[in-house]
């Protein structure tokens, strides 16, 4: 009987049908653009139907370790890689922008619909100095608001993200006591605050703890109608995020030859402060056609690919930015 | 005899049993709740093309889970092909050859230690074992992870139903002149035998819905399956995708695909029963 | 093995203590026996390939801190400074919360469906708490979120009030915490004590039950003075084998333990457990440090493993030996 059921199975599976190889490409890494992404692979797809690329979510870390095991064709992340990484590499990674996202400060309080933030508070508020949500420095920013005398619950991410990495990215460029206290990563020792597992956990915690706040990428706050803080930006101006002010933070920095930059608290009036970058990774030198194969899909990226991103929430890349990234691509072998 | 005594003795006896019947009730009603908010979430997104369809891109509606189911069929196949004779066999030592000698004891305890390492590590162990030697994800890594999760839960079953059968029907078969192996596979092995599926098909329900160990191994695929050596859809990986995504549309779908998940499971066990009943030993 | 020797003997040889027929062990009983140690074997390199592969790769941890990384509570990805204290206290808190509720629940419906439901209700009833193991850990984390931490979160201002002169039940009802992983992975465990309880209890020779019945017991006392006895080593061994379940259990525990590396009394805190951390971080490991470090919790759940096994063993054998 037990014979019966194995051979069955043996059967129907080595009877599936054997599909057309097709060329495949394999892709690794964050999570946070993944909606972009796995668009952008699908209707290339229909462009292209004889090539098949296959991008998965392992996050941005696991992205770069399996770009330097060689297990998949290109990687995917949302922090550039160290030097160091780009050694243990083979020495050349390159690192092509392709959208840009934002981090958003999510709360429940009720009663209160609109909040303003800045930097130092912000800080203060996921260090644990400022602790309950009448604080002064709370109510100076808010001075409508009706601040309740309630402790604050602070929500992070307990698993390692490009989210965190872009969040404490900021909080270490506009508080000194956090850059010595905290430091910056995707993963971090939090003073204090629950952990949850994802954007999705994130939100879940800020939704049923009253008096929280947590930091969420911009699509989940936008998608799930959560209120979020505006947050003041280094020209002065309280904004909150939004597909044009996380552009213009890209178009108001200084683009470095090999694109690893943080964005992170960028001047210019309509910036939004907590933006970032995501990178695709890719090997200059690749082995049989899968350079062409790549080189094909990130010039089809650049034009049709960009207009797909705003109706996904994710902000396409500043002009400038897209002509120096085109440039990059051609040498890509 | 004491009355009161015996009163008394009766009381306790309808109290104690009485509590028997309530923590069953919980323990099922438990898992109705769950069935039925599975249901409850699930149901609105299944259609038939829901079944056949490949995902599609966001924003666009119509997708579907087809590579996923079948993908699932496939790594959870060959890692029952891979576990369950291991498994058995391996708890067939155990009883029948190993008692009381060292290496049994370290067989068990072994099978012990891998049933309570974390299912991620053991994702990792077959991503360092298959993976990263042939360069590639591929079903065949998930199902290596799978099986090996599987091995200590079948282990334990087998042996402990083995040890159930009666000594008298062993020394009554080798009495026979039935050579030893005969007498394990065609009389001991069946005797246990309903025992013996249970496990076994908890086993591969219970790897059936494991997410950890996959994404290092199968990793996943967006499109068609194709071979045993390349990336693979699986439901498990599929729902938790869906699932921390940040769109509506893809949470639904995230627990339709959790109910198929469910069905497929309880068709898994629900075949055991009405196969196993007829050959079942009357109590 | 001693098996080439076997020639020359005499008296018939002895495998695990049962004489194989004749003076000699027939070629396919031989390669029966081979096979299946063969197979048993596999086990055991498997279980060592693990082992070693989570040693060589959380070398450079056990270099830096030493044993002290068992007993430092810091865990700061940033810094480099590594302890896995917490992580120990949470997954050891949660699964003992565990068993405490699954073992009394689980043995108490086994003995209800095998000693007095009648067979069609027994059937039906066992196959849906098996079911209930099927359930996969990431359905049961996501519900555990949308409805086990609300409900909880409801509850711990009443526990607090009535049992709050514990420390265990004190503080802010956040909801999630070792409370709620506790409960869920009791019911991720309880199927397995259930199942294997019932089949256990269902093997109790009717004649030891009749004895007692003619001694003039009530059910209950048969219950209690005979079956359960004799099923004690089979139900510790479930019991186990769910430990086991529990220790390593990821997806659902790490949805709603509250992530948090941290100590303390109250069971509404939020905790952390091991394979929980390894779960988290391990796709994001920034370094090589980072990444040695969660190996090395890694290693350390394989170790505590290995130390309850290890006490299991011993009280079976003792049990074992009683009967």
């Amino acid at each position: 009987m037990k014979r019966n059921l194995l051979a069955v199975l043996a059967a129907a599976t080595l009877a599936a049908p054997a599909f057309a190889q097709v060329a495949t490409l394999t892709g690794a890494g964050a999570t946070f653009p993944f909606p972009v992404y796995s668009k952008w692979f699908d209707e290339y797809h229909k462009v292209k139907p004889d090539l098949q690329i296959n991008y998965q979510s392992i996050g941005s870390g696991g992205g770069i370790r399996q770009l330097t095991e060689k297990t998949v064709d290109f990687g995917a992340s949302d922090g550039p890689m160290t030097d160091e990484q780009i050694q243990k590499a083979g020495g050349a990674v390159l690192h092509l922008p392709t959208v840009l996202g934002a981090d958003v400060p999510a709360f429940n309080v009720e009663g209160v619909s609109e909040l303003k933030l800045d930097g130092p508070t912000l800080a203060g508020i996921f260090l644990g100095t400022i602790a309950k949500w009448n604080d002064p420095a709370l109510v100076k920013l808010n001075p409508g608001a009706k601040l309740p005398d309630a402790a604050i619950t602070v929500v992070h991410r307990s698993d390692g993200s490009g989210t965190t990495y872009c969040f404490t990215d900021y909080l270490s460029k506009v508080s000194k006591e956090w850059a010595t206290k905290v430091g910056k990563g995707t993963s971090v020792n939090w003073p204090v605050g629950l952990g949850g597992k994802g954007n999705e956990g994130v939100m879940g915690l800020v939704k049923q703890n009253p008096n929280s706040i947590g930091y969420v990428e911009l699509i989940y706050a936008m998608q799930n109608g959560v209120p979020y803080a505006a947050v003041k930006n280094k020209a002065g101006k309280f904004l909150k995020a939004s597909v044009e002010g996380v552009t213009a933070a890209a178009a108001g920095v200084k683009m470095p030859k090999d694109y690893r930059v943080s964005i992170t608290d960028a001047s210019g009036p309509k910036a939004y402060p907590i933006s970032t970058f995501t990178w695709l990774l890719v090997y200059p030198k690749n082995p049989d056609a899968k350079g062409e194969q790549i080189k094909a899909f990130l010039r089809w990226m650049l034009k049709d690919g960009q207009r797909m991103a705003p109706a996904l929430g994710y902000a396409p890349l500043p002009a400038v930015v897209k002509a120096k990234v085109a440039k990059t691509v051609e040498t890509i072998q | 005899m004491n009355d009161a005594a015996y009163a008394r003795r009766k009381r306790v006896n309808a109290l104690m049993l009485g509590l028997t019947a309530v923590c069953a009730a919980l323990s099922a009603g438990v898992l109705f709740a769950i069935l039925g908010y599975i249901a409850w979430k699930g149901a609105s997104s299944l259609s038939l093309s829901f079944l056949t369809n490949l995902p599609k891109p966001v924003g666009e509606s119509g997708g579907g889970i087809a590579n996923s189911i079948v993908g699932s069929a496939k790594v959870v196949g060959l890692a029952g092909l891979m576990g369950i004779p291991v498994g058995v066999l391996a708890g067939v030592y155990l009883t029948e050859y190993g008692k009381g000698s060292r290496f049994a004891f370290l067989v068990r305890y072994a099978a012990d230690v891998m049933n309570g390492v974390p299912s991620i590590v053991i994702g990792l162990f077959a991503y360092a074992l298959v993976v990263m030697p042939l360069k590639r994800f591929s079903a065949l890594s998930g199902s290596v992870a799978l099986a090996l999760i599987m091995i200590p839960i079948v282990l334990r079953n087998t042996e402990e139903f083995l040890r159930l059968v009666p000594g008298t029907i062993r020394e009554a078969a080798l009495a026979l002149g039935i050579p030893r192996w005969k007498v394990v596979l065609f009389v001991i092995l069946p005797t246990a035998g309903r025992g013996i599926m249970t496990g076994a098909l908890l086993a591969l329900s219970r790897v059936a819905g494991e997410t950890a160990p996959l994404v290092f191994t199968a990793f996943g695929n967006r499109f068609w399956n194709q071979g045993w050596l390349n990336p693979i859809a699986t439901l498990p990986l599929t729902l938790y995708n869906d699932a921390i995504s940040p769109y509506e549309d893809w949470h639904r779908q995230a627990w339709a695909a959790a109910l198929i998940l469910m069905m497929f499971v309880l068709a898994i066990n629900l075949t055991a029963r009405l196969w196993l009943r007829p050959s079942a030993p009357a109590h | 093995m001693s098996a080439a020797a076997a020639p020359a003997r005499t008296s018939p040889v002895e495998r695990g203590g049962i004489p194989v027929a004749g003076p000699r062990e027939r070629a396919g009983d031989r390669l029966f026996r081979l096979t299946v140690t063969g197979f048993a074997g596999v086990i055991l390199l498997a279980a060592f390939a693990l082992a070693w592969q989570l040693t060589r790769g959380s070398l450079q941890t056990w270099k830096a801190f030493g044993f002290s990384f068992l007993t430092r509570t810091v865990w700061d990805p940033v810094s480099n400074d590594f302890g896995a204290l917490p992580f120990l206290y949470g997954t050891v808190v949660s699964s003992l919360i565990a068993l405490l509720i699954a073992v009394p629940l689980g043995v108490g419906s086994a003995v209800f469906l095998a000693e007095l439901a009648p067979r069609r209700v027994s059937d039906a009833v066992s196959f849906a708490v098996e079911l209930l193991a099927a359930v996969p850990s990431v359905i049961l984390g996501l519900m555990g979120i949308f409805v086990l931490v609300p409900a909880v979160r409801a509850c711990e201002p009443f526990l607090s009030k009535w049992l709050g002169f514990l420390p265990l039940f004190r503080g802010a009802p956040y909801g999630i915490g070792l409370l709620s992983a506790g409960l869920i992975l009791a019911l991720m465990i309880l199927p397995y004590i259930t199942s294997i309880a019932r089949e256990v209890l269902l093997t109790v020779p009717r004649p030891l039950k009749e004895g007692m019945y003619a001694l003039g017991a009530t059910r209950w006392e048969m219950v209690r003075s005979v079956s359960l006895p004799y099923a004690r080593s089979g139900i510790v061994g479930a019991a186990f084998l769910a430990l086991g379940r529990a220790l390593g259990e990821t997806m659902a525990v790490t949805m709603v333990i509250g992530n948090t590396p941290q100590i303390s009394a109250s069971l509404f805190n939020p905790a952390y457990s091991m394979a929980s951390v390894i779960a988290n971080e391990l796709a994001e490991a920034a370094g090589d440090k980072h990444l040695s470090a969660l190996i090395a919790i890694g290693l350390v759940l394989f170790g505590v493993t290995i130390v309850v096994n290890g006490a299991a063993r011993l009280l079976i054998y003792k049990t074992e030996g009683r009967k």
